[in-house]
């Protein structure tokens, strides 16, 4: 199958053409080039990687570029999701650039440079790609977390997230060279088919088992699983707002793309091995991310542990994946098969959380704080903000009609099917104890007087992100159907087994 | 009219919101606007509902009644479900308690909320839309999206327009909580059923009688929908939330709830859960009896020792609902035994008591609810020790409540004696036993309604220094004696006297839609 390549990779050739343009553009100009400008440039070069992508790729049969990338249904799915979000991410910034004229443009082109190693990262294909995207979307995150240079909390942000990412990336490759030395191959494909009618005795079983860990913890790290979340919290508190958005929403895109293609494509052999491990990981995340979200009172802060524990359910979709005796079945055959369910969910979770961020900008703009007490009145302050609030919260709890109501649906689907009963007790308990602290966030806003009654100003660029996100969660949640078809079309490329 | 029962039940659901639609776009200063305009609208479904009522009797009860106004259109292809509405003499009925209570809540609040006007009336309509939507929904997805956009405006109806001591915000996340829990687990049991049938009708899953024979899976599912019910009757022993929320909650949303929200769970017990797992039901019969009958006798005695009148009466409706829970747990236990001569009319016997004590529990605890509205905007509390001697003062109102508490305690001649009547009549020739200690209950409950209310309210000597301050609802001001009923108030109250009456001297027709129903019922076990 020779396609022809340079089709294959215009959404990123696009990126990098717009990357260029933005430093070019500063450059030139002779005082500092305008923020609208710049951002224009920005949403272009996104918007037209992601119609390149629709026009391109969708529904077409999987493109192998050089047997490194695999640029099938999945991962344009994946790359369209995090392009309109990154194009979101671009437009809370704007606002929250005003005061940085020195750097902006280079804020901006940072954005299209961890835009487009997140498109190589959801369609890596070769163990060599999934490293080099992997750290493609970190170097850059931790460009960007450490954005502003005179600010500490930003700094040990930055620093923390890079230790914990630099250890964990290290931890993962150690375990792609174990594989490697199992099977001989770095290209996804062809380790399942190294792996296919093998038995693996004794020490190799043991290597493989390791193998699967190892790398099971640079995907953790990514994705804010429990125990490797540790620096989420710190991270996204003292990050730049827009970019605390990015990181729970395009970041974790990247990383649940990378594992579920890994396990997937590369290691249907060793289900036994990472289903149980990752049951483990996906109750305890939810669980403790809940557990310590109920005590926060910073808004960021609170937002990092619920995106933990939104974490742990993405994973039941993997975890739950059709299966019999860990052996695992065509998708095609299941209406609720784990895997459309995770890519739902990350759809909706993308733009539910963008949606919300954009509130918490709104706030943060105004008022500089991001203390669950400035909330107190919010529905005096601003109705339209306070009822948005409502709305993205209410996704996030998981109850119809919002976007985030069909993610849970379908990973709670695919748990019912495995009967995988357990994990459903555990996720029915976290849903109750994670509406808890949504609705204390609710709870400022609506029933305590607000002690500053000032009304909050949204800039236009924001209220573009809040039209749009609302327009999804409520649009999409009440008319999921050509979502759900979309999901599930897109998921069935990765059946190989 | 045939385009019209077309769309009467897509109107019913949607007019509502159409209506909340309007309020958010009035000013919010522009009080009076809101006001008139959600009235108006919200009198279209009523008329609407009456409408359905005169239909269904007149053209569907005399050919056998069955689901009528079906609407079937595609929403989500991909899962197979459908947009599909449907009613029958079980939920005919309870739409119009729903628009009828509805129209009274919001008239009733057009006089009494003060502040934050336009997001009440807002989200009063909402709530109004998903109570609808509950009873005609006939898809497992619709009518879960519908049972959860019932769920947030009342938790905003309680939390925010809540009297501060109550601890409204507590009151508020204990039931979104506790109904949360419920709501998950049946949209697990759902999704079982969906595996098992691969349909999310509700109807169509019945006939396909899913998990027959495996009664293990089945009772898991079973409890699935079970509890999401349970707690919304509120069954003994989930029902801790219902004070709380009760006490906090606003006169009208009090109404509501007491009125629609607790009848949600019963109507889903008898829609889907007896018709789709009769042989889990069966099986597990006797704990749902067992529950009610406590409920019953636990709730009554409760209400004795209470010296809050709101909380008085809301326990009371633990214990009436009890009821419900017995008629249909007997019901249940007499599917084993069907054959048995009789049995199968004492099942339908108890299926219409319990359905009975649905409608006309909506009338009488929503007009207590009201009545305790009424002596709260003008005495500022409910506090029963501070109250006494009142039939003095205020006879208008001691009259109504006299009429209303008198049908609650079950007298002949008014509503609330029927639906006991029949309860205990079909529950008798299956669950003697139960029904017997039941019966305990019937007797404490005249207990609180003679002793609690109408003693200590309205008999024995009127003391004037006990409450100094009476607001006259008239004109506003501040008074030294209770003034009676406001022009206002009787319009809320009388509509449900009357029902109250009429229902209690001549029940037939309303037995006629229920009958149907429940035979409809029967006849598929």
């Amino acid at each position: 199958m020779t396609a022809p390549i340079l089709p294959s990779i215009l959404p990123e050739i696009i990126l990098v053409v717009a990357a260029t343009a933005l430093v070019a553009v500063d450059l030139v100009s002779r005082r500092r080039a305008n923020n609208a400008t710049l951002a224009g440039i920005a949403v272009i070069g996104l918007l037209l990687s992601a119609l390149a992508v629709y026009f391109n790729l969708n529904g077409q049969s999987p493109r192998p570029v050089l047997g490194m990338l695999a640029v099938d249904g999945f991962a344009s799915f994946l790359m369209i999701t995090v392009l309109l979000g990154m194009v979101l991410v671009v437009l809370y910034s704007i606002e929250y650039l005003k005061p940085y004229a020195e750097h902006r443009s280079e804020f901006y082109a940072f954005l299209l440079a961890v835009s487009l190693a997140i498109l190589i990262a959801v369609s890596a294909n070769d163990l060599l790609m999934v490293y080099l995207g992997m750290e493609f979307v970190s170097i850059t995150s931790y460009i960007l977390v450490g954005f502003l240079r005179k600010d500490k909390r930003s700094n040990e942000a930055a620093i923390k997230y890079f230790l914990y990412g630099a250890v964990a990336s290290a931890v993962m490759l150690y375990g792609f060279s174990m594989l490697y030395g199992i099977t001989g191959s770095t290209n996804l494909s062809a380790i399942a088919d190294a792996l296919t009618g093998q038995t693996l005795a004794g020490g190799m079983r043991w290597l493989s088992f390791t193998s699967v860990v190892l790398m099971i913890v640079g995907f953790g790290f990514k994705t804010s699983l429990v125990p490797f979340h540790q620096w989420a919290p710190d991270t996204y508190e003292g990050a730049p707002s827009p970019i605390t958005g990015f990181l729970s929403t395009a970041s974790k895109v990247a990383g649940f793309a990378l594992m579920v293609r890994v396990l997937l494509v590369a290691l249907p052999r060793f289900a036994l091995d990472w289903l149980t491990v990752l049951a483990g990981v996906s109750m305890i995340t939810m669980t403790l991310g809940n557990l310590v979200a109920l005590r926060q009172g910073n808004i960021k802060r609170l937002l990092a542990y619920s995106s933990i524990a939104q974490a742990g359910y993405i994973l039941m979709g993997l975890v739950c994946i059709p299966q019999e005796q860990f052996h695992l079945l065509a998708l095609q055959a299941f209406t609720f098969n784990g895997i459309n369910g995770i890519l739902l969910y990350l759809f909706g979770y993308v733009f539910t959380n963008l949606g919300l961020f954009a509130v918490v900008i709104a706030i943060e703009n105004q008022t500089g704080k991001t203390e669950i007490k400035e909330y107190a009145g919010l529905v005096q302050r601003s109705p339209w903000l306070a009822a948005l609030l409502l709305i993205f919260l209410l996704s996030l709890t998981g109850i119809p009609p919002t976007l985030g109501f069909w993610g849970k649906y379908f990973v709670f689907g695919a748990a019912v099917q495995v009967r995988f009963f357990v994990l459903l007790i555990v996720a029915v308990i976290n849903s109750a104890i994670a509406a808890g602290y949504y609705l204390n966030i609710v709870r400022y806003a609506f029933f305590m007087p607000a002690e500053d009654e000032s009304r909050i100003h949204i800039s236009p660029s924001l209220r573009v992100v809040l039209a749009i996100t609302t327009v999804m969660v409520l649009g999409l949640g009440i008319l999921p159907g050509f979502l759900i078809d979309w999901a599930s079309r897109s998921a069935e490329f990765l059946t190989q087994f | 009219m045939a385009s019209l029962n077309e769309w009467i039940l897509s109107l019913l659901v949607f007019i509502p919101l159409f209506a909340a639609i309007v309020v958010l776009f009035i000013p919010r200063e522009n009080e009076r606007l809101i006001k008139l305009s959600s009235i108006a609208v919200s009198l279209v479904p009523l008329a609407l509902s009456i409408y359905l009522m005169a239909n269904y009797f007149t053209a569907h009860l005399p050919n056998g009644g069955g689901m009528q106004y079906e609407v079937k259109l595609a929403w989500i292809p991909q899962l197979d479900s459908y947009y599909h509405l449907g009613a029958d003499g079980l939920s005919v009925p309870l739409l119009f308690l729903t628009a009828l209570l509805s129209t009274l809540g919001l008239y009733y609040s057009s006089f009494t909320i003060k502040k934050r006007v336009k997001e009440f009336f807002f989200l009063f309509l909402l709530l109004e839309m998903g109570m609808m939507g509950v009873f005609v929904a006939l898809d497992y997805i619709l009518f879960y999206v519908f049972w959860e956009i019932g769920l947030v405006p009342m938790y905003f109806l309680i939390g925010i327009w809540g009297q501060p001591k109550d601890r409204p915000r507590y009151a508020a996340i204990k039931f979104f909580i506790y109904t949360l829990i419920g709501s998950v687990a049946m949209l697990l049991a759902i999704l079982a059923v969906y595996f098992q049938v691969g349909t999310f009708d509700i109807l169509e899953a019945a006939r396909l009688q899913p998990f027959a024979g495996q009664i293990g899976i089945a009772s898991l599912v079973f409890w699935g929908f079970m509890l999401a019910f349970m707690i919304k009757v509120p069954s003994f022993p989930f029902h801790t939330w219902l004070p709380d929320a009760h006490t906090a909650a606003p006169t009208a949303g009090s109404v509501i709830l007491a009125g629609v929200l607790l009848k949600l769970g019963a109507y889903g017990i008898i829609r889907i859960v007896l018709p789709t797992f009769p042989e889990a039901f069966s099986q597990w019969s006797m704990v749902i009896v067992a529950l009610g009958v406590i409920g019953i006798v636990y709730g009554a005695f409760i209400c004795i020792s209470q010296s809050d009148l709101k909380r008085l009466i809301a326990y009371s409706s633990v214990s009436h609902m009890g009821y419900v829970m017995l008629g249909v747990g007997a019901a249940g236990a007499g599917i084993a035994k069907i054959a048995e001569p009789g049995m199968a009319d004492s099942m339908a016997m108890a299926i219409n008591g319990a359905v009975l004590q649905m409608f006309n529990h909506g009338i009488i605890t929503g007009g207590l609810f009201f009545l305790v509205g009424v002596i709260y905007e003008r005495a500022h509390t409910r506090d029963l020790s501070m109250f006494g001697g009142l039939s003095a003062k205020i006879p208008g109102y001691y009259a109504i409540m006299m009429v209303v508490a008198f049908a609650s305690l079950g007298l002949p001649g008014l509503a609330g004696f029927w639906a006991e009547f029949f309860t205990f009549r079909g529950a008798f020739d299956i669950v003697a036993v139960w029904a017997a200690i039941g019966v305990i209950g019937i007797v404490a409950t005249a207990g609180y309604i003679l002793y609690r209310i109408i003693q200590s309210v309205f008999l024995g000597e009127y003391d004037p220094h006990k409450i100094e301050h009476w607001t006259d609802m008239r004109t506003g001001q501040e008074g030294h004696e209770p003034t009676d009923l406001a022009g206002f108030e009787k319009l809320t109250l009388w509509p449900l006297v009357i029902l109250i009456f009429v229902l209690g001297i001549y029940p037939t027709p309303l037995v006629h839609f229920f009958n149907q129903a429940a035979q409809t019922i029967i006849n598929a076990l």
